[in-house]
């Protein structure tokens, strides 16, 4: 196994990917991972902690994970939705109802969304109830509140995209309790909005920051906080 | 400095034109002034919902008055229920008076109540941009 991996590397190809003549050290075993843009998520090396799943319980890979999948699934399902009314509605049903798999694409995007909003929640507790956040992890605390709450926007402004009674209402609640905000609320709600009322101008607004500005500076954030988990020790281990 | 100036200068007015860009200055919300019918389309001690406007119509023994159905917690549509002569709202519970006063509930202030006139030919016209005082009634 080991003389086929070194061949394939001092191939042409594998050296134009690897970048370094096969050999088994550690430290070219170490750098093999580093200069590898596939491989730099992975750690170098993983203590024994770390393949402990009762510590951790894999929260936060499981976020991930469900990120993932609410990233296909969503993207697939934009190929049959019009954000305006009443489209929104109809398409929903068709997406239900008349596009092949479509339910179990809905139904996949909508479970994986309830169960990353819990999946993050577990996760901000478990950092908490084994004091985590302490330093040198502070600055990956409030980066993983950010997460938090960007993953409840997220749920908040996909929950009116089926534009049903359900969504309709869940956001007049919503918008009014952003209007309660001190000076700027009543601002906040109309710019939310688009508008006075919940309708086509929110529906668009909510679709656009559902598909684009909130998927984007997740992302963004996401890459941060794995990167500091790897740079503030790796993955969290017993005190 | 200057160079943290203009970077400043130009990052300002990205986000005033930002948030100029983002403020409708057209909206195609249905207007604030309509009809709703003749006087004579509501009996006396009437509370008449107008579901596409959420308000209701009241004709009680001093005469006519608009009241909105927007409840003044967090913005549901309150149901008027005529054997307690009470508004409920279905979200959190607020409980109004027939003329729109908290009665329970999480409510933090009154229904509003909208100004109404006769219009040139003789039906009700409310005007949901302008809030009146609760006691004002139109005689018609």
């Amino acid at each position: 196994m080991k003389n086929l991996f070194g061949l394939l590397i001092n191939t042409r190809i594998g050296k134009s990917i690897f970048r370094r003549d096969f050999s088994d050290t550690e430290k070219d075993r170490s750098e093999r991972i580093y200069n590898n843009f596939f491989f730099h998520i992975y750690p170098v090396k993983v203590g024994k902690h770390g393949v402990k799943t009762c510590y951790t319980f894999c929260l936060g890979g499981i976020s991930f994970l469900l990120f993932i999948i609410l990233t296909i699934t969503g993207f697939l399902l934009m190929f049959y939705y019009h954000p305006s009314v009443p489209r929104a509605y109809e398409d929903m049903k068709d997406i239900q109802y008349v596009v092949s798999s479509g339910i179990f694409l809905r139904n996949m995007h909508r479970w994986s969304a309830h169960i990353m909003v819990l999946a993050v929640f577990l996760h901000m507790c478990r950092v908490f109830f084994t004091a985590s956040y302490r330093p040198p992890r502070e600055l990956n605390w409030i980066v993983g509140v950010l997460l938090l709450v960007l993953t409840l926007g997220l749920s908040f402004t996909g929950y009116l995209l089926p534009w049903d009674q359900l969504s309709y209402w869940a956001i007049t609640v919503g918008a009014t309790m952003a209007g309660y905000a001190p000076i700027i609320g009543k601002k906040m709600r109309f710019l939310l909005l688009g508008g006075n009322v919940v309708n086509e101008n929110a529906l668009l607004r909510f679709y656009v920051l559902h598909c684009i500005l909130l998927p984007a500076l997740i992302v963004v954030l996401m890459g941060i906080h794995f990167w500091r988990v790897r740079k503030d020790g790796g993955i969290s281990k017993p005190l | 400095m200057i160079g943290n100036g203009s970077m400043l200068v130009a990052l300002g007015g990205t986000g005033i034109f930002t948030y100029q860009y983002l403020s409708p200055n057209v909206l195609f919300e249905p207007p604030t002034a309509f009809k709703v019918g003749k006087p004579s389309k509501f009996p006396i001690d009437s509370w008449t919902f107008i579901e596409d406007r959420k308000l209701f119509v009241v004709h009680d023994k001093k005469g006519f008055f608009a009241i909105s159905a927007v409840c003044t917690h967090l913005g549901c549509t309150v149901r008027w229920i005529e054997g307690e002569n009470q508004f409920h709202c279905p979200c959190h519970g607020s409980f109004f008076t027939n003329d729109g006063k908290v009665k329970g509930g999480p409510a933090p202030r009154p229904l509003d109540c909208f100004a109404m006139s006769i219009a040139p030919d003789g039906e009700l016209l409310i005007d949901t941009g302008k809030i009146v005082d609760r006691e004002t009634r139109l005689q018609a």
